[in-house]
């Protein structure tokens, strides 16, 4: 048994649950949750227990996939972030189930588990085909899902934007692979990077598909300027939904960001500096295109988003520090860091939307008011959300930003540092505002106490706990991350 | 687990048994008592602890991450163990005096601000003395925002300001600590730890030049924490709002952090960057704002609350003074005085707070003779009154003249430099001090009766924290020397050559 067979079995257990349906028109969304979240615990259990045994690879893959200690974090990331929007659905479904047709939510339950699969085929890619084609299960599954609460017009909205604006990313995507393929003569990145290296490549051709590739990349992970499309579309989109696009869709761009990155980056490479430069305005830019306009956001919900771009500009900032051989992680490894960092807070701080949502509440700072008196509990986790996403230290957030103003001091990119301290005070405000938010009560707050079922209960607790104890101990996770520098540069030598 | 290690926590886990729902009063105050207790214990068992050994006591060590090297280390020299004092006697007092009728929120603001200060005095690597600070800044952005006096439009502005000035200067800091901690790594494995930092400031030390850019970026970020002239306009305003307890807290407790982080990782790892002519200078002129400049403002202030709020950071820049003298004595007056300021502060925001609960109003315009009726409260705010003046006998005296002279004698040199001039103008701030306490005393307890405001004396249990408080500044103002035996060579390696 092999990773490659998790892969392929949660791929025919999607459309088994699609096709379910069909059939057995009364089965329960109880019984279907039940089962795609049972799937996706099972595979993650035997993730866990393959991965230690045999990472071989059947014989026909290894072209085209490889197990380094990157593509193990993240096909483990892909499984629980998975899971837990699963889970998040099935806290939501009541209330989702009044924006669909006829009520129904079996693809809610099914399509992420194709996704699960791509971005899985995702982190372990060896060339761009296989980058491409994984790349568009998950894109063309997520049209789907961004528009799923057909009933409500925002959400058609954001469907609509997300395709046009998806399908022409695809488009520079591709394109930008061309250009690749055509001044490298190669589609594996072990072969671009072996052109890269060489002086007899022309460089023109090769830099323009890079900054094609990069754009493409750049809408599908919410970079600026490509970031326009993210508050519409997490607004629209169903709660559970906008967690995985912020969390899985945005983990899924940068592993493969990081694949790329390692390949322009190569040893003499035409385009380093080239790239670098891209790197740090594009990474500059999206902090700033992120935390700016999140100050005047009066919807904790296109908040979240501002504050997820905000999150993709320190992640590109922290691409940017390659080579910096003063971190035991890589640059790759740090991005990997700062996003298990990112995984907990913005699921909790979704969590807690949705749980407001349920209850009758808005999504607008205001609907926060009062919320320590109606739940201590959620407020409780919800400041420790908020306070990591700002980045206060004892907390995850902080660990992962520090590990980016190291890379960027390391590097001496005074301009890149001033734009993130910048975006980190303004988080300061915006987050703190929502905190402030809760602990105040008026009289047009609602004071109706929040019943809560023991499993979120225990699930906002748990994610509560892991922002902190990866805040204080965070030494398991950048061990595990450690090897990477020594695969990831063999891969890509 | 070292005791050190229970210190910390133990108020961090009154916070969390309070939120789960443990009776509010009788938990944070149990915590303090405990807590209050075991750092006497401390003290006492202090000099055997550290006999015969450089650096910490009472050390431990849990490595928490292995590249950048970040441990969360715990221990105490002298001066860290007198701050620990300071933080245990406010707390206990502060939380003492938390009335029934408040919610169990005050409770938990005011332990998590003691644990963040805490921690942040004894930790010995430098991440987690940075962030435990950083952990005090939620709640007292909370306490303000919501349960501050005044308007709520007006509380509301007044802790974004405050939140915004911190955030701020720890964003500074944090880039100055960053530099630092690259510096001394010298291409190699990074590490926060202070000793490892200590160990290759001592081997190695930078270039002078860039001591003095370092030491300017710590300077502004820590500065700004301790409300350092030009930095310090959310300071005041902050004080005046607050509850009553953040306010003891944080203005008695945690703004020395800004100071201790000078003194514990700017001066020993910079020795010569504090030394060069224009930090100096820049550090002489921003001091002598505080002194001068927020004494003249302090004089202007019409309520007791705004008077107390400006003096608090008009008497940083004593402290700031013997920082930039940087001789042992100077330095030795400097840790002193952190003690006696916010043992002395501390007292006066308990007393204002109970007397803004009893008379709705703390304008001078509008009370008088409020003595006649309660002797016990009077002669409570003579104590923190003179204290704060510096009246030989109570604990601010022995520390400013020890700022003053070894400030003034600057490595016994006989030239007279802008050091000695500004000791010099900064012995009107004492002046100053005289001017705007003295007759905040005579309006409010002497003269005639306003009609209808009259002041009852605390109950004895109300009183038990008042009392300690003033009886500490009474006890370290006449021997002075059980504080300052603590410090051993402490300060003589922050001394610059």
């Amino acid at each position: 048994m092999s990773v490659f067979s998790i892969e392929v079995g949660l791929a025919i257990l999607g459309l088994f649950l699609l096709a379910l349906e069909a059939f057995m028109p009364a089965i329960t969304r109880r019984t279907l949750a039940a089962i795609s979240m049972g799937g996706v615990a099972l595979a993650f259990l035997l993730f866990l227990l393959v991965n230690k045994s045999a990472t071989q690879m059947p014989e026909f893959l290894q072209a085209y996939q490889q197990l380094d200690t990157l593509a193990i974090f993240y096909k483990g990331f892909s499984l629980l972030i998975t899971f837990l929007v699963l889970w998040l659905t099935s806290q939501c479904a009541g209330y989702l189930s009044k924006y669909t047709v006829d009520g129904r939510l079996s693809e809610m339950f099914s399509l992420p588990l194709i996704v699960c699969a791509g971005m899985m085929w995702m982190a372990g890619a060896k060339d761009l085909v296989t980058v491409f084609v994984s790349l568009e299960l998950v894109t063309v599954s997520f049209y789907v899902l961004v528009a799923f609460a057909r009933k409500s017009a925002l959400a058609l909205e954001a469907g609509v934007k997300y395709l046009i604006l998806g399908a022409l990313s695809t488009g520079i995507l591709v394109y930008g692979i061309a250009w690749v393929y055509g001044a490298t003569g190669s589609l594996t990145f072990e072969g671009i990077a072996k052109a890269l290296a060489n002086p007899e490549t022309v460089k023109l051709p090769v830099l323009l598909g890079a900054a094609l590739l990069l754009a493409g990349l750049g809408f599908k992970v919410a970079a600026a300027p490509f970031q326009m499309w993210v508050p519409d579309v997490y607004q629209g989109a169903p709660i559970p939904v906008t967690t995985f696009l912020s969390v899985g869709s945005k983990a899924a761009g940068f592993v493969i960001l990081t694949r790329v990155i390692d390949t322009f980056f190569i040893q003499g490479s035409l385009i380093a500096s080239e790239v670098h430069g891209l790197l740090l305005i594009g990474g500059a830019l999206t902090v700033l295109l992120g935390s700016l306009p999140a100050i005047f956001q009066t919807s904790v919900k296109r908040l979240l988003a501002y504050s997820s771009i905000s999150h993709a500009g320190y992640l590109l900032l922290a691409l940017s520090a390659h080579g910096s051989t003063r971190l035991d992680l890589s640059a790759g490894g740090v991005v990997a860091f700062y996003l298990a960092t990112y995984l907990p807070m913005t699921v909790l701080g979704f969590l807690v939307l949705a749980i407001l949502r349920i209850n009758g509440g808005g999504e607008d700072v205001t609907d926060f008011r009062g919320l320590a008196k109606r739940s201590p509990l959620l407020a409780f986790v919800m400041t420790v959300a908020l306070a990591s996403l700002a980045g206060l230290p004892l907390t995850a957030g902080f660990m992962g930003k520090l590990f980016v103003f190291l890379g960027l001091v390391d590097q001496t990119a005074w301009g890149a540092l001033a734009a993130a301290v910048v975006g980190a005070a303004a988080g300061f405000y915006y987050y703190f505002k929502t905190i402030l938010a809760m602990y105040t009560s008026d009289s047009s707050s609602s004071s109706q106490p929040i019943p809560l079922n023991l499993w979120t209960k225990a699930g906002a607790v748990a994610l509560a706990i892991s922002i902190v104890v990866l805040g204080v101990y965070p030494r398991p996770l950048q061990s595990m991350l450690m090897e990477s520098p020594a695969t990831a540069s063999a891969a890509a030598h | 687990m070292s005791p050190l290690e229970i210190v910390i926590l133990l108020p961090l886990l009154a916070a969390l048994a309070i939120w789960l729902g443990a009776p509010a009063r009788a938990t944070s105050v149990g915590a303090a008592v405990v807590n209050l207790v075991i750092t006497l214990g401390l003290v006492f068992s202090f000099k055997a602890a550290s006999a015969g050994k450089a650096g910490f006591a009472f050390e431990s060590a849990r490595i928490v991450l292995d590249n950048p090297a970040i441990t969360f280390g715990v221990g105490a020299d002298g001066v860290a163990l007198i701050l620990t004092l300071l933080t245990a006697l406010v707390t206990f007092a502060a939380v003492w005096q938390i009335g029934d009728d408040k919610p169990a929120i005050y409770h938990i603001a005011s332990l998590l601000i003691a644990a963040g200060a805490l921690g942040a005095f004894l930790s010995t690597d430098v991440f987690f003395l940075y962030a435990f600070h950083e952990l005090a800044l939620i709640p007292t952005f909370l306490m303000i925002g919501l349960y501050g006096h005044g308007e709520p439009e007006h509380r509301k502005a007044v802790a974004w300001k405050t939140t915004i000035y911190l955030g701020a200067g720890s964003l500074i800091l944090l880039a100055g600590l960053v530099w630092l901690v690259l510096e001394f790594s010298g291409g190699g494995k990074l590490t926060f730890d202070l000793q490892a930092l200590r160990a290759q400031a001592a081997l190695t030390p930078l270039p002078i030049e860039k001591q003095a850019q370092i030491f300017f970026v710590l300077l502004l970020g820590f500065g700004t924490l301790v409300s350092l002239f030009p930095l310090h306009s959310w300071a005041a305003p902050a004080y005046a709002t607050a509850p009553t307890p953040v306010a003891m807290l944080h203005s008695g407790v945690l703004k020395k952090f800004g100071l201790y982080g000078l003194l514990r990782i700017a001066l020993p790892l910079l020795p010569q960057g504090a030394q060069v002519a224009w930090v100096q200078e820049a550090l002489l002129f921003m001091l002598l704002g505080n002194i001068l400049v927020m004494g003249l403002v302090t004089i202007n202030q019409k309520r007791l609350d705004d008077v107390l709020a400006n003096s608090s950071v008009m008497h940083m820049g004593y402290i700031f003074l013997g920082l930039a003298a940087g001789t042992e004595i100077a330095l030795r007056g400097a840790v002193l005085l952190m003690f006696a300021h916010g043992i002395s502060i501390a007292l006066l925001f308990a007393l204002a707070g109970r007397m803004r609960n009893q008379l709705g109003t703390l304008e001078f315009s509008k009370l008088g003779g409020l003595g006649e009726h309660a002797p016990a409260f009077t002669v409570l705010f003579a104590f923190g009154a003179f204290a704060s003046i510096g009246l030989p006998g109570l604990a601010n005296f022995a520390g400013e003249l020890m700022v003053f002279v070894g400030s003034f004698m600057n490595y016994g040199s006989t030239s007279f430099g802008p050091l000695q001039w500004a000791v010099i103008v900064s012995l009107w701030g004492v002046v100053m001090s005289a001017v705007y306490m003295l007759r905040a005393y005579r309006s409010l307890f002497h003269g005639s009766a306003m009609s209808g405001l009259f002041m009852r004396d605390p109950s004895f249990s109300q009183r038990l924290p008042l009392i300690l408080l003033a009886a500490v500044l009474l006890i370290v103002g006449c021997c002075p020397w059980l504080l300052l035996n603590l410090i051993k060579s402490d300060l003589a390696a922050v001394v610059a050559p």
